[in-house]
């Protein structure tokens, strides 16, 4: 049973992440109807951001876990405001084509400096340690990653769904013309709602660091994953997104006790399942 | 909102002679080529990655079909004739139709699947699949997992042509890519092909008057998957080698920015695509790493400024189609 547990949690941290990515996705494609190839890039760089802080300026993970999304998510807005934004109007796809770019020119730069290895990122001491729950060990630095990440989605799902500012944007999503004409600046929402987007991959990079290490391509195959979770959930809602990323964390990890195997394929499996019943996604709307 | 392929010219009388004349400079070029001292492998590789790229180029550029997983094809028949020439010991061109059949029984399967979606989640969707296919063949005994099928015999054709010999292996690799190529080329040029382009301009009006949408991107899927797989067992033969390279998504990428640059949506643009990014991988070989980056700043280019790409920049000079 052990196993098991430690396998669920190991599932629960995994669903962190996609639900930090695919949430940020899901933003990212409401106002930009672009699909960010590069989030798995930013991602990676969000881990390397903390990386440098804490051995090149000896900037702690506190001060990383605000520092870095701040970093990651301006070199967003700058990518925004001198490339993506010249791709109004056009085809979606070349979105997909730009981004796609953009990861193989940031992962190859990492890549070309730091080789394939991974580097090591202490768990900062306050989160060491962990205590025994009985029916299971918690490395307590695991337990603060789901809890903290809970927050964070709920805190954005909180803003675009509760506030005025997210009523702006919802509105600038459905009908940006019209928004607009109402004398809201809304590029200016379009370069903050990427520079969200990829903020909330950065921190989410900030808390793999110490789980999975610091690597060039910690974001690559990820990436491909969270296509499938964001295929899975459909990107029509936020709190959709959530919850279909750590579900699938959660059925992940469970593949990895009962049949380990199949745990890199079951959530391509199950988005060709889900797409065989209901082709618009759990929670998407037809087109 | 533009289509991801402005390179529509409205076909003239004088399109197809036009076609014609680009189509006999090449052939003559590539048939001439063991003649330069060019080096043929290099030769013969680009071919493979340019019937590749037309495969994926029939679904982009003339159904608007953005596949980011077409390595799947490629990688997947590569593995079938490797393994039949390799285990069983078949002919080349038993093992050429069995790599090309496994690719198309996968189109068949995976197209199923991908077609319910359209535009980006199109593009996601195969991508996901091929992961998905990636890995149960790092699993899989008969693809030997990270090593490959290694040392894959040439053989002889028919019983009479040896595969072995660079130069009768030249023409073979050249003889398949030019059918396959015509085979394209008469694909969008019939009735079939005009159906997909009205889908790709305007699919709700292409229902509304009565066409059967899914079933028209579906057969094109299939096609190009199996001629994707066409690319992919003559690879085998240069290559003499099948391994997971081909079946990885950065594989999948390298032919969007063959086709890309050579221009979407184009005859000759992915021919002339894929030797421009063959060459620049062997040219920068020694640079390790930059290659990827140099890739990465191709497809940024061409997005934000060169989005006709080079056969499509010609052709909107000449305003003719290319």
């Amino acid at each position: 049973m052990q196993a098991l547990y430690a396998q669920l949690l190991v599932g629960l941290i995994n669903g962190s992440f996609y639900a930090l990515l695919s949430l940020g996705l899901a933003v990212i494609f409401g106002m930009l109807n672009i699909i960010n190839f590069a989030h798995g890039a930013l991602y990676m760089m969000g881990a390397f951001v903390a990386y440098f802080l804490l051995n090149l300026a000896g900037i702690n993970y506190w001060w990383a876990l605000i520092l870095a999304p701040l970093i990651v998510g301006a070199f967003g807005i700058l990518l925004e405001r001198t490339m993506l934004q010249w791709l109004t109007g056009l085809d979606h796809l070349y979105g997909l084509l730009l981004t796609f770019g953009l990861a193989l020119v940031i992962q190859g730069v990492f890549q070309n400096y730091f080789g394939s290895s991974g580097l090591p990122y202490a768990i900062p001491d306050l989160l060491k340690g962990g205590v025994n729950l009985g029916f299971m060990y918690l490395p307590i630095y695991r337990g603060w990653v789901v809890i903290f990440s809970l927050i964070v989605c709920i805190a954005t799902w909180f803003l675009i769904e509760k506030t005025r500012l997210g009523a702006y944007l919802r509105a600038a999503t459905e009908n940006p013309t019209l928004v607009r004409a109402f004398g809201i600046n809304v590029p200016r929402m379009i370069t903050l709602t990427y520079g969200l987007g990829v903020g909330l991959a950065a921190l989410a990079g900030v808390l793999s660091a110490p789980i999975n290490q610091v690597r060039p391509l910690m974001g690559a195959d990820l990436i491909i994953v969270v296509f499938a979770v964001v295929v899975i959930g459909g990107m029509g809602s936020i709190m959709g997104s959530i919850i279909t990323g750590f579900a699938l964390g959660v059925i992940e990890g469970l593949t990895k006790y009962f049949y380990p195997e199949a745990s890199n394929t079951v959530v391509f499996v199950l988005m060709v399942l889900v797409l065989l019943v209901k082709p618009t996604g759990l929670t998407g709307r037809a087109n | 909102m533009s289509t991801i392929t402005d390179n529509a010219v409205p076909a003239t009388g004088r399109t197809t002679s036009d076609e014609m004349i680009a189509f006999v400079i090449m052939a003559v070029l590539l048939v001439s080529v063991p003649l330069t001292g060019l080096y043929p492998y290099f030769v013969m590789q680009a071919l493979c990655f340019a019937l590749f790229a037309c495969a994926f180029n029939l679904l982009i550029g003339y159904s608007g079909l953005l596949s980011f997983g077409h390595a799947m094809f490629l990688g997947t028949a590569g593995y079938v004739t490797g393994h039949a020439l390799k285990v069983w010991g078949v002919s080349p061109e038993i093992g050429i139709v069995l790599g090309v059949i496994g690719a198309c029984a996968l189109s068949v399967v995976t197209g199923l699947i991908a077609i319910r979606r359209q535009g980006i989640y199109f593009a996601m969707i195969t991508l996901a699949l091929s992961q998905l296919l990636f890995f149960i063949y790092l699993q899989t005994p008969f693809t030997h997992g990270e090593d490959g099928i290694q040392g894959i015999p040439q053989g002889k054709m028919f019983g009479i042509f040896d595969l072995s010999n660079t130069t009768t292996l030249y023409y073979a690799v050249l003889a398949v890519f030019l059918l396959g190529f015509l085979l394209i080329y008469r694909t969008i040029n019939s009735p079939f092909g005009e159906v997909l382009k009205a889908i790709r301009e305007n699919e709700q009006r292409a229902i509304s008057l009565g066409y059967k949408t899914d079933q028209y991107k579906f057969l094109a899927f299939v096609l190009s998957g199996s001629l994707a797989g066409l690319a992919g067992a003559m690879k085998v033969f240069v290559a003499q080698n099948a391994s997971l390279t081909d079946v990885h998504w950065t594989m999948s990428g390298e032919v969007v920015l063959m086709t890309l640059v050579g221009g979407l949506g184009t005859v000759f643009g992915p021919v002339v695509g894929a030797f421009v990014i063959i060459a620049m991988q062997q040219y920068l070989a020694g640079f390790g790493q930059w290659v990827t980056v140099i890739q990465g700043a191709i497809f940024v280019i061409c997005v934000l400024t060169f989005r006709r790409g080079i056969i499509g920049e010609i052709a909107h000079f000449f305003k003719r189609s290319l």
